[in-house]
């Protein structure tokens, strides 16, 4: 036991050095003066200025908004369609159509992304051709596209929560007369509510960073910020690049530590109140 | 009432099940659509499949895009590469993912929800940036190289970057994670009571993982390989960030289809080949989770 308990310890400290010594280099140069990425300019690091660069250069401002406007909306959009497929799935039992549900909730996760990208450009020029919309492609047909692979994943996170919870409490409510859409509110919701949260999270997430979709159905004229990155980092490293990364890590990093503090509280405090009723109990 | 529920029941299941079938169905037929006609140079470049005489459809399906596929030798290399640096990453990732998700699994309880924030947390940062990290570490003048050079280990500088190692990095790193998280998830349920008891009746540390641990997280390892295998046969970027320039992989041949060449019919003829590829391994994939979500429910009746 001991033995493989220190190969596999060994492996997990360096598995994680491999996770994480890119990240940390990209934020070590995203402070390094010279145009060189790789060239450490003692005397004049550490700097701003790719952070000064970053934010006075239109182009990445212009794809960022348009990324965080497309990323909010796809991500709503596909928490609510998301958490509806997710309770269909955990709560109806075997309805019909249940299995083509399925296969098309867990089909867009693993699928590869130039073939989603393929079949939705295609989509939407045989639509546009068909009914005249949408017209040409651009922010719309971006949020679109994001919206159909987003969903998949709320599902699964909605779906595996709900399954982590019996009926009782919702058989319990409608047994006292609420109307299923009455349960749902007040009852499965409120259950579920941090996973629908986590849902739109990871749905914003992965529309925010999606890159190969979003090149078959951005159309020319409206780049999102990994189309803008990726064009620049074709061409080889580029030191704002670095800043714009360190940015992206920090804010990433700072909700999970917020998160992870805020249920740490939020558990404690149910424990003490788990406590306080065993005591008045006694 | 009754007549209301089901009415509702068919509301919630049916609104996204629209969608997708819009969305993500439709699509896919248009593809196969695509794939059986002929190039043209119209907008969109492709002809109809379908074209009337006398009031009547006379089909026009042609298989010109398939034959080009199938005799440019071009097409089969880049399609068998695919395949194998799939395989090959998958090997890795289970390699090094298993002995990371085994440690997890086994460390103290206060431990583990911090491991495994630590192994998921790279997932909720830009998977494009992260792979860029990897240019600035492997290139000629990069930091691999100068710390090599510097403790003398090497002279010159070796190219790593657009070889078939900056590839491999690449894939591994990005796709660890969905390896270790099934892993996790089927080694965290053993139970220990199972190791305590081949231990006492004699068996060394290595035959109880190979007798007992291995074969129970088999549908770990099934789960984990089958969602690094189907995504990286047609991954895109990173092979276009590390990978070789004179070997292409099928994803990105698709792309370069579509467009650099504005060949739709070829380019959804090459998406055609990769699904039919893929049909195997997603309903494999299918089905272990499903299996899985029984016995979850098994136990949770239990």
């Amino acid at each position: 036991m001991r033995r493989t308990g220190l190969f596999s310890r060994t492996t997990l400290v360096l598995g994680l050095a491999f996770l994480y010594v890119p990240i940390v280099s990209m934020i070590v140069y995203s402070f390094n003066n010279s145009r060189l990425v790789t060239v450490w300019d003692a005397a004049h690091s550490p700097t701003l200025k790719w952070y000064g660069v970053l934010f006075s250069d239109g182009e990445v401002l212009d794809a960022a908004w348009l990324s965080l406007r497309v990323a909010i909306c796809a991500a709503t959009v596909s928490t609510v369609l998301g958490t509806l497929a997710g309770t269909a799935l955990a709560r109806f039992g075997l309805f019909r159509g249940r299995a083509l549900l399925v296969g098309m909730t867990t089909a867009p996760i693993v699928m590869p992304e130039v073939i989603s990208g393929l079949s939705l450009l295609l989509l939407f020029v045989a639509l546009e051709q068909a009914i005249g919309w949408p017209r040409g492609m651009g922010a719309l047909t971006i949020t679109l596209a994001h919206i159909s692979f987003c969903m998949a994943y709320v599902t699964v996170v909605v779906q595996s929560r709900l399954a982590g919870f019996d009926e009782s409490l919702e058989e319990a409510a409608q047994d006292l007369g609420a109307r299923p859409a009455k349960v749902f509110w007040r009852i499965t919701l409120p259950l579920i509510l941090p996973a629908v949260l986590a849902g739109w999270l990871l749905a914003f997430t992965l529309s925010w960073d999606d890159l190969v979709i979003s090149q078959f159905v951005a159309g020319p004229g409206s780049s999102t910020l990994p189309m803008v990155i990726f064009s620049k980092v074709r061409l080889g490293v580029s030191p704002d690049v670095n800043a714009l990364a360190t940015l992206m890590v920090s804010v990433v990093a700072s909700g999970v530590v917020v998160a992870t503090v805020w249920m740490r509280h939020r558990q404690r405090r149910r424990e003490r109140d788990a406590q306080l009723a065993a005591a008045a109990n006694l | 009432m009754q007549l209301e529920r089901r009415a509702g029941r068919r509301l919630v299941a049916g609104i996204p099940a629209l969608w997708l079938a819009v969305f993500f169905l439709v699509p896919f037929l248009i593809v196969l659509k695509i794939s059986f006609s002929e190039a043209q140079l119209a907008i969109p470049p492709y002809a109809p499949l379908f074209s009337w005489a006398h009031g009547l459809p006379v089909p026009r399906i042609h298989l010109s895009s398939y034959a080009y596929l199938f005799t440019n030798p071009l097409y089969l290399r880049s399609y068998l590469y695919s395949i194998m640096v799939a395989a090959v990453s998958t090997l890795f990732c289970l390699a090094v993912g298993y002995p990371m998700a085994y440690a997890i699994a086994r460390a103290e309880e206060a431990w583990r929800s911090f491991l495994l924030m630590l192994i998921v947390l790279p997932f909720w940062t830009s998977f494009l940036l992260r792979v860029y990290a990897w240019i600035g570490l492997l290139q000629n003048d990069g930091l691999i190289n100068n710390i090599l050079l510097r403790i003398g280990l090497l002279h010159h500088p070796v190219t790593l970057l657009q070889t078939d190692f900056s590839l491999y990095v690449g894939i591994v790193y990005s796709y660890l994670p969905f390896m270790i998280l099934p892993l996790y998830a089927n080694l965290e349920k053993h139970d220990p009571a199972l190791l305590e008891a081949a231990a006492d009746l004699g068996a060394r540390p290595f035959t109880i993982f190979l007798r007992v641990t291995l074969p129970q997280s088999l549908p770990g390892i099934a789960a984990g390989s089958l969602l690094v295998f189907i995504p990286v046969v047609g991954e895109y970027v990173i092979p276009t960030l590390l990978g070789r320039t004179d070997q292409i992989m099928i994803g990105r041949m698709l792309s370069d289809e579509f467009f650099d060449n504005r060949d739709w019919p070829v380019a959804s003829g090459v998406a055609i080949l990769i699904l039919l590829l893929l049909v195997v391994p997603i309903v494999l994939l299918q089905r272990v989770e499903r299996r899985q979500l029984e016995r979850e429910g098994l136990e949770a009746e239990a």
